[in-house]
Formats: C-alpha cells, structure tokens, sequence
C-alpha cells in the first residue's frame, strides 16, 4: 500500500477517495438490485404469490435471483424518450439530481466504528441538508417534463417531503439531545450496553414518528401519492424511460436504504449487538438495516395509500406535536435526576 | 366523549395497522395458490370454450352438412360458409371460415349445430404470428378436430347427461 502512495504521489488522496466511495456505492448499487427483487418476493409472499422464481444463472432457477440482472439489462438498452415539449437540459438534470444526495448521503454513514467514509463532527447535519436536496430532482423531472400528471406529482412529492422533514427533524432533535453529539459515530457509541440502551426505548414516539416519516420521505406505500398511478398514472416521472427512469428507481431505493441505515444507527444502536455475548459488528447493522427495510416492504404488501389531505393532517397535526411533546418530555427529565433514562 | 377518547387511542397507538399487519404476516407463511402456468394447468370443464374444431364421423365423412345455423347464430359474425351440392348428392360446405379475431367464444355456434359438427375444444394457448394467422380455414378447423378427436368426443360424452 505505501508502495502505490509513493508511486502515486500527490493523486493518492483522490484516489484512495475514490476507491474508497466505489467500495461504498458498488454494494449499495447492488442491494437496491436486490431490494427490488425482496421487494416483488415479499409482496408477493405475503399476497400469497410467489413471485418472481424464473431468471437464474446459467441455466438453474435459483428461485429468481437472477431476475433483478435481467432487469437492469432491459432498462439499459431501452431507449430514453425525449418528450417535445420538455426541457432537455432540465428533464437530464432531474435524475442526476435525485440520485446524487441519495449516494452522496452515504458519506458520514459508519458501517463500524472505523469504517466510514468521513467520520465528520456535524454528519447528522450534513444527512439532514443532503438529504432534503433530494426533493430537487423530483420537483425539477416534475416540471421538465411539461406533463400534467409529472408537475402534480412533484407538486404532491414536494409538498409532502417537506412536510414529513419537520417531523424527522424534530424526531433527530430528540437523539442528539440523548446522545449530546452530531457524531453519527459517537451516536451509536452512546447507546452502548445492549438491546435495553438503544434509543427505540427512551425515544420511542420518535422513533415511530421518524420511521413513518421516513416512509414517507422516500415517497413509499402507503404514502406514494407522488406516484398515485389511479389518478396521475406515475407522477413526476411518467416521461421517464430506460435508464433515465432507473435512476430515478435507484435513487428511490438507495434512499429506502439510506432511512433504514440512519433508523439503525439513531435508533437501534448501530453495529452494536444487542446482547452482552455477542461481538459488536458489521454484521448488526446489515441485520438491522435488512429489519427495517423489510418494515418497509411490509408496510407496502398492508396499507392502502393515504389520501392526500390525510397525508397532510398526519404530518403536520400529528406527528410535529408529538415530537415536539416527547423532546419536550426528555428536556424536562434531564433536568431531574431521572435524567440517566435519557442517555 | 368518552367515543372520542376511545377512537382517540385506537388511532394514536395504531391497533388497527398493527392488526393489518398481523393478516399479511400470516399470509406470508400461508401455502401459495400460484400455478406455474406453462408447467402446471388449472383443470378445466369439459365445457370449455376454446379453440373451434370441427368433427367427423367415424367413417371419416364430416358431420358439417352446412345448414349455415351457426353463421346465422354467431353474434359476432365471425363464421363464413358456403356450400354446394358433392357429387354423391349430399350438401357440404366449400368453404367454412372462422375469424378467430371476430369470434367471442360464446359457444352459441356449437349449441346451434344440429350434427355436433362445429365444437369448441379445450384448446386456448394458441397463437399467430402474423396477420391472418387467426383466419382458421375449414382445413385447419378439421385438422384440429381430427387432433384432437379422442379429447373432443371425451368432453362430448361427460357433458352429456347435463344436457
């Protein structure tokens, strides 16, 4: 290794960098392929389907596993479709614009208590800024593609990720509160001691309003009425084909994972294992990560899509005064000597 | 009020979605009803509507003596016949065509026909592959019956004592 940083020279940094952001963004590209497959077999197992079981690799079944391959290849070599009366630049932007922050996100993520990208002091600040960028690459497709059904899909994406943002972020209020740190790192280290020390307990309204709020910021069933195909057929990105529309896909995915992460790491205590016995480890927030994302794909096999305006109630009426009730109600115990429950 | 309190909780603390939860984590675990079609097949009545056919006899003369009922029946119009007189004095059709892309599979042409000439059989994977494919002739329409001759006169024999 030291042998290539003296060959290299002053590009080492970069490249090193760029090493680094491959050994993270090639797993995550590959695990949005997959969760899309857990996704159809899921559902389907829970419809009393199969679902997918036919495409494997050479030649065997594999119960399916070669179908979300089989996928990426058809939407690679389908053609991307102008319409006439978008705007070009705008309608390519849009999707580059959506899946930059869901990968950039990645970043300040730690996997352990080494392994992160960039251990930064203000990485849920930074999650929470890059996060909301997200909303950009919907509102921008939605209105580039002078389409009727894409400007009220992104009107009604927007509208609602702003207001589940609030909710998210007043839940995020709470954690930092716990744990006194923006440190992502030193979030997990503070819930350290097993199962009963992770923040779901003491923060546990939050924790239900960030995961709904979650669910609802990456624009999941039931709350998908970006997407709403009875009524405006595929929303914001209804001009989109091949793999201008893929992106738009994995940047949904990749943002279902990013939320099941941050879930894991805020409120289930990260790569930390649950009993004394066990190691801590990598492994542990795969399982949690997988825990949540499967929440996610339950939740869509359950719930019927919301209304919209119930949409609106839920996220502002709801969820902002019982995050705000709870923050209200860790503030005051840390003030008693009842406070340890907190930390 | 006291309604209020109790729809107040069972909303706020998400019985009825934990419920709905409950159903499809069952389901989860529930045997699957897929049938793998091309592999596995559904059981079908012996009154399936499918792909038409026509009969012989077991002489090998066809039944069809083209009393043109089920051209006269047929909603859709989709059959053509014409008929003329065959040397040994019988009437027969010269010519018996099925549009199979008019045809509605309504069986009424197989219920018209007096002789249990024109059948519907169990056939329904069928396919073609360019225009006028789905034209069936009345040669095609008897190799079809002769094909599946057995099938068709087993269908015929069950559905009988129904009729």
């Amino acid at each position: 290794m030291e042998w290539f940083q003296e060959l290299l020279g002053p590009a080492w940094l970069p490249v090193w960098t760029l090493v680094k952001i491959i050994v993270i963004v090639l797993p995550l590209l590959i695990a949005v392929a997959y969760l899309t497959y857990a996704e159809r077999k899921i559902i389907g197992y829970m419809q009393i389907r199969i679902g997918p079981n036919r495409v494997g690799f050479f030649g065997y079944r594999l119960v399916g596993l070669g179908q979300p391959i089989a996928d990426a290849v058809k939407l690679m070599t389908k053609e991307i479709l102008l319409p006439t009366g978008a705007n070009k630049s705008l309608f390519l932007v849009g999707p580059v614009l959506a899946i930059a922050p869901a990968l950039a996100a990645w970043a300040v993520v730690p996997f352990t208590d080494h392994l992160v990208l960039a251990n930064v002091n203000a990485s849920l600040l930074y999650i929470m800024a890059i996060t909301s960028m997200g909303v950009y690459g919907v509102v921008v497709a939605g209105w580039a593609s002078n389409s009727k059904y894409a400007l009220l899909g992104a009107l009604r994406s927007a509208a609602q990720i702003v207001s589940y943002e609030i909710a998210m972020g007043f839940a995020l209020v709470g954690v930092l509160m716990s744990a006194q740190s923006l440190n992502l790192v030193e979030i997990v280290q503070h819930q350290s001691g097993g199962f009963w020390q992770w923040y779901w307990l003491p923060l546990f309204p939050l924790f239900i309003v960030y995961l709904i709020a979650g669910v609802a910021e990456t624009n999941r069933a039931p709350f998908d009425v970006a997407e709403g195909e009875s009524e405006i057929v595929a929303g914001f990105h209804v001009d989109y084909s091949g793999m201008a529309f893929a992106v738009f896909f994995l940047a949904e995915y990749a943002n279902m994972i990013l939320v099941a992460a941050l879930t894991s790491i805020l409120f289930l205590g990260g790569w930390l294992s649950p009993v004394p016995f066990l190691p801590d480890g990598f492994f542990w927030i795969a399982a949690k990560i997988s825990f949540v994302l499967f929440l996610f794909l339950w939740f869509r096999a359950t719930f019927p899509r919301y209304r919209y305006d119930q949409i609106m109630r839920l996220g502002w009426k709801v969820f902002i005064p019982v995050t705000l009730v709870w923050i209200l109600v860790v503030g005051a115990f840390m003030q008693t000597p009842l406070g340890y429950l907190f930390h | 009020m006291l309604n209020e309190i109790k729809y107040f909780f069972k909303t706020f603390l998400l019985i009825e979605l934990l419920q709905g939860m409950a159903v499809t984590w069952r389901h989860m675990w529930a045997p699957k009803i897929t049938i793998q079609y091309p592999d596995e097949r559904t059981p079908q009545s012996p009154r399936f509507r499918g792909l038409h056919a026509l009969r012989r006899y077991p002489s090998g003369e066809e039944r069809c003596i083209a009393c043109k009922l089920c051209e006269a029946v047929c909603p859709a119009m989709a059959i053509t016949i014409e008929s003329a007189e065959r040397d040994d004095g019988t009437r027969r059709t010269t010519r018996y065509d099925i549009d199979l892309t008019k045809c509605i599979f309504c069986g009424f042409c197989e219920e018209a026909c007096p002789v249990d000439a024109i059948v519907e059989t169990r056939i329904f994977d069928y396919h073609g592959e360019k225009r006028g494919d789905l034209y069936y002739t009345k040669d095609m329409l008897l190799a079809v019956g002769d094909k599946h001759a057995a099938q068709i006169a087993q269908d015929k024999a069950d559905d009988a004592p129904y009729r």
